[in-house]
């Protein structure tokens, strides 16, 4: 077992871990921070994105130990200081960009580091962009259109129905 | 009351605010004190003989509690298939046991054989690995065809691997072989419907606990309907009386149907818990999901349609041969039959239908309803044929359906395949996907793609389905060995907010926003004010759950019945405080009025008074206000839809780009637009996925090839288009009293058909004469096509 210490949403934690224990185990189990959810193990789905060192990460893809000393970004922390929802989580209510749930701190994550990285993405660009985040319930047309919307695009034009 | 909030309006969901914020609550989030880990040793041949299976050193393995086989089993009961089919001869449906873990033998790569629980998942996997279990290889039976033949047997107590042979309706099989052999013209089309793998984003994961001290078993799992898992545990595996066992799915990522079932991995963690007196948990990998999850579809047909000289059809002759993979899954043998059969006569006037179905025993993972179940494969079996049909006798695809259209005056309409449709309007729908579609600007788009070296083509497809499963008389007379009503609990408490109790489970769906909506417009309340409770068999009166596109149908209606009962009690009681007659007051806003005069008392006060019953008729009225109902519906409810797709093909590498696809769908009233239209776009991205892009492949052997996310072809956001979607033409369903028909599954049933078609169209336009491709209409297929025209 060795010791890791990690920031993790601003706050900084340790705790003991395998050398195999992954980065999305030691959150789920150690930190008991379910948000971040497995739903492949293989790097395809996304379902398990965070952000280290503000980078989009994979959490099933990294080590526990890798992430020694790093900062740490999930889904528990990216709400508004006062608990309401951040511009890209209430675009996604507010055009149903997801149903059951699982993928979704994913998308938000994955959202949040392509707005980073392209503040005005095309649709091409986000489509592009969602090539490592499956979703099975919406057909990606309402996240597609939420994170537009999130980046304070017009979607009325996009958005075809 | 605000309309943005009541009936109709697209009221945002409550639910996203703990899925967006990582605080939703799935089975695998749910840490109890004392917990422990299941991993299962499961099977790498697709067909073996069970020789010995040696678990000692396992059992020595740090961290090991215990370490179950199928020897451990042999007591119990099999988990059952839920319909008895029986065959054309009348002979009862082939049913082999299927046990908790497997005994004897082996009979798909995944088929667990042991279990091994441990302090720590780490611990019984490693342990898992130290069981040496010698198993004899059998030929693997992969090929349906093959199969067969019996020349080697899935179930050696059987006999066979067919399951039933089945006719429907048999008294129909001569008038229809006549109506084909005198018929102007017959088109005859071969297909496969692909094997397809449901894959939820959430696997499957079960914790099971046991309290000696009581006696009681809670299961937590994952599950589209708590209550039919407890029943199948209680009264057909384990034994456990009902009133000893808690089922709880709480946050449920995805099903699709592969959620409906009970599996024997949920049957072990009880008895496991109960053996060691700790909560033991299992979760999925993604590659178990693949091996054990119930995949859907898997049949090879022949359809032939036979018409008149003026394009009238006069029949519908299908022969298919439908893989129930090793195991009949709990609805395996009712998808192919009475949800692909019935809907055989599709939208049409046809009067002579027939369908042959031959279920199949195969070393492959069990096969049950998936997302549309049967429906999908009705539809692609018919819609198919009449588009090959049209451009065989040079007619117009679209003209040619319209032709043969049920026409509004004709409902109730009985149809050929012995359903009644109570209402429709499939020539409204075809009107306004013309529209929405944009047929208009369909030439112009044909010369874009030209110029840029793209083939492009049309596809369209009209459909109907049978949802809001259904009613308990006919499903029992068709075979069903449970009803299919629903239930609901409104609970009305003091201070006059509400719980709602409902058997409905949702996950994804919206029922937490939606059902609220109806019960606040009946009430003239806030929603906000009003909570749904599911997913908890010690929590809800009772409920068969969610598949078949059945929760507002059929849970929702029994929601409606409850809301009126309390109505007329509150009546009642605001009848007493009001010191007038019950029969003159009326609900409005809210409040309850003496007509015609301004006495009145809110919602809150009655509910008050119901639960202080001071100065109360207690003699006339019970205190409180609670009540219950279970609806169970009149008929099927028929959502019917007009579909549009258009397809570029680059004809250097058979590349097909979906670039436009129109969904116009009948689902009669709507609730919340905005849920309905994601509803829809799901279904069509799994429709589109099983087109283009999604296959299972099991190898000869009976390797499943297609077992992660590498090898199996998940729909991306990149492989898919925006939708254009309407549901603005609904006709009311006529016998339940919201008049809704159900939108789950429309997308993914209407949606394959229409992009083959469109495939084919674009083909043909350039310049290839292929008449068929089978799906998924991946590059090598489409330019496989293309060499062989």
């Amino acid at each position: 077992m060795t010791n890791v210490t990690m920031t993790v949403n601003g706050k900084q934690v340790s705790g003991e871990v395998e050398g195999r224990t992954l980065l999305v185990q030691f959150l789920r189990e150690d930190l008991h921070m379910t948000g971040t959810h497995v739903g492949c193990d293989t790097s395809q789905c996304g379902a398990c994105q965070v952000h280290v060192d503000g980078k989009p990460v994979k959490a099933c893809t990294m080590f526990a130990i890798e992430a020694d000393g790093t900062e740490v970004g999930t889904i528990e922390g990216q709400a508004n200081a006062d608990g309401s929802l951040n511009v890209i989580q209430q675009a996604f209510q507010d055009h149903h960009g997801l149903q059951c749930g699982f993928c979704t701190p994913g998308m938000v994550m994955t959202t949040a580091a392509l707005l980073k990285e392209n503040p005005t993405p095309t649709e091409a660009e986000v489509r592009s962009y969602l090539k490592g985040n499956i979703c099975r319930c919406t057909g990606y047309h309402n996240i597609v259109k939420a994170i537009m919307a999130a980046s304070g695009q017009d979607v009325g034009a996009i958005a075809a129905e | 009351m605000p309309k943005d909030t009541g009936i109709g309006a697209p009221t945002k969901r409550r639910e996203d605010i703990r899925y967006l914020t990582g605080k939703g609550r799935y089975t695998d989030d749910i840490r109890a004190y004392g917990e422990c880990a299941a991993v299962f040793a499961r099977s790498t041949v697709a067909n073996g003989k069970i020789v010995g299976i040696d678990t000692s050193e396992a059992k020595k393995m740090p961290g090991v509690l215990a370490v179950f086989t199928g020897e451990d089993f042999v007591d119990v009961g099999g988990n059952p298939a839920g319909w008895l089919i029986n065959s054309r001869n009348g002979e009862p449906m082939k049913e082999p046991k299927r046990p908790v873990l497997a005994h004897g033998k082996v009979r798909h790569v995944g088929d667990a054989y042991a279990a091994v629980i441990a302090e720590t998942v780490e611990q019984a996997r490693d342990a898992a690995e130290a069981i040496i279990a010698d198993i004899e290889d059998l030929p693997a039976i992969v090929d349906m065809r093959e199969a067969l033949k019996d020349e080697a047997l899935v179930h050696d107590e059987i006999g066979t691997n067919q399951c039933f042979d089945w006719g429907w309706i048999e008294d129909n099989r001569a008038a229809t072989d006549e109506a084909i052999k005198n018929a102007h013209h017959v088109t005859t089309l071969e297909l496969v419907n692909n094997r397809l793998v449901p894959n939820a984003m959430e696997t499957r994961c079960s914790i099971g606990s046991y309290n000696p001290a009581t006696d009681d078993y809670v299961l937590q799992t994952t599950s589209q309907n708590p209550h039919l898992t407890r029943l199948l545990i209680s009264a057909f595996v384990m034994g456990i009386p009902e009133n000893k066992l808690t089922v709880i799915a709480p946050d449920v990522g995805g099903g699709f149907g592969s959620k409906i079932y009970h599996y024997g991995e949920e049957a072990l963690v009880l008895a496991a818990a109960k053996k060691l007196g700790r909560t033991v948990k299992w979760t999925a990998d993604r590659t178990e999901a693949f091996l054990t999850d119930a995949h859907g579809r898997d049949h090879v047909t022949k359809i032939e349609l036979a018409m008149d000289a003026e394009g009238n059809f006069l029949a519908f002759r299908t022969k298919t041969m439908a893989n129930v993979g090793a195991y009949l899954s709990n609805f395996s043998t009712a998808t192919p039959t009475f949800l692909h059969g019935t809907l055989m006569a599709g939208n049409y006037t046809v009067p002579n239908v027939y369908v042959n179905v031959k279920t199949v025993f195969t070393n492959t993972a069990p096969v049950d309803a998936y997302r549309g179940a049967g429906r999908p494969e009705a539809t692609y079996s018919l819609e198919r044929v009449i588009d090959k049909a049209a451009r065989e006798i040079g007619r117009d695809p679209i003209a040619l359906r319209r032709q043969n259209f049920i026409k509004p005056d004709q409902y109730p309409y009985a149809s050929a395949a012995g359903l009644e449709y109570d209402s429709g309007n499939y020539d409204a729908l075809m009107d306004k996907m013309e529209d929405v579609a944009d047929f208009a600007g369909f030439d112009a788009r044909v010369k874009e793609s030209q110029a840029k070296g793209l083939w492009r083509g049309r596809g369209v497809n009209a459909y109907i389905e049978a949802c809001g499963i259904a009613p308990s008389n006919l499903v029992g007379q068709l075979g069903s060995r449970v009803g299919l009503y629903d239930a609901a609990t409104v609970r009305v408490n003091a201070t006059g907010n509400l719980s709602v109790m409902v058997g409905a489970h949702s996950h994804g769906q919206g029922h937490e926003t939606v059902f609220p909506q109806v019960v606040g417009e009946m009430l003239g309340i806030d929603p906000a004010s009003i909570d749904i409770v599911h997913g908890d068999t010690s929590k809800i009166p009772f409920g068969m759950g969610t598949y078949g596109s059945r929760s507002l149908a059929v849970c929702g209606s029994a929601v409606v019945r409850a809301t009126e009962k309390i109505i007329a009690k509150a009546k009642k009681i605001a009848a007493h405080m009001l010191e007038a007659s019950e029969g003159d007051i009326e609900l409005k806003d809210g409040n309850f009025t003496v007509a015609g005069t301004d006495k009145s008392v809110g919602f809150g006060e009655v509910a008050l008074k119901a639960y202080i019953p001071h100065n109360f008729p207690i003699e006339d009225i019970e205190p409180g206000l609670e009540e219950t109902a279970f609806y169970d519906p009149a008929n099927f409810t028929y959502p019917s839809g007009a579909y549009c797709c258009e397809v570029e093909i680059d004809p250097e590498t058979g590349k097909v780009r979906v670039d436009r696809m129109t969904a116009v769908d009948d689902f009669g009233n709507v609730i919340n637009p905005m849920i309905v239209t994601g509803q829809v776009h799901g279904g069509l991205a799994q429709g589109i996925g099983q087109a283009l892009l999604e296959n299972t492949h099991y190898n000869a052997d009976g390797q499943l090839e297609t077992a992660s996310y590498m090898d199996y072809a998940m729909p991306l956001a990149e492989d898919l288009p925006m939708y254009h979607v309407d549901h603005s033409q609904g006709t009311p369903c006529t016998h339940n009293p919201l008049g809704v028909k159900g939108c789950g599954e429309a997308g993914a049933i209407g949606s394959p058909p229409t992009v083959v078609n469109a495939v084919v169209d674009a083909l043909q336009r350039g310049g290839k004469n292929v008449t068929h491709v089978d799906m998924p209409v991946s590059p090598h297929n489409v330019w496989k096509a293309m060499q062989s025209a």
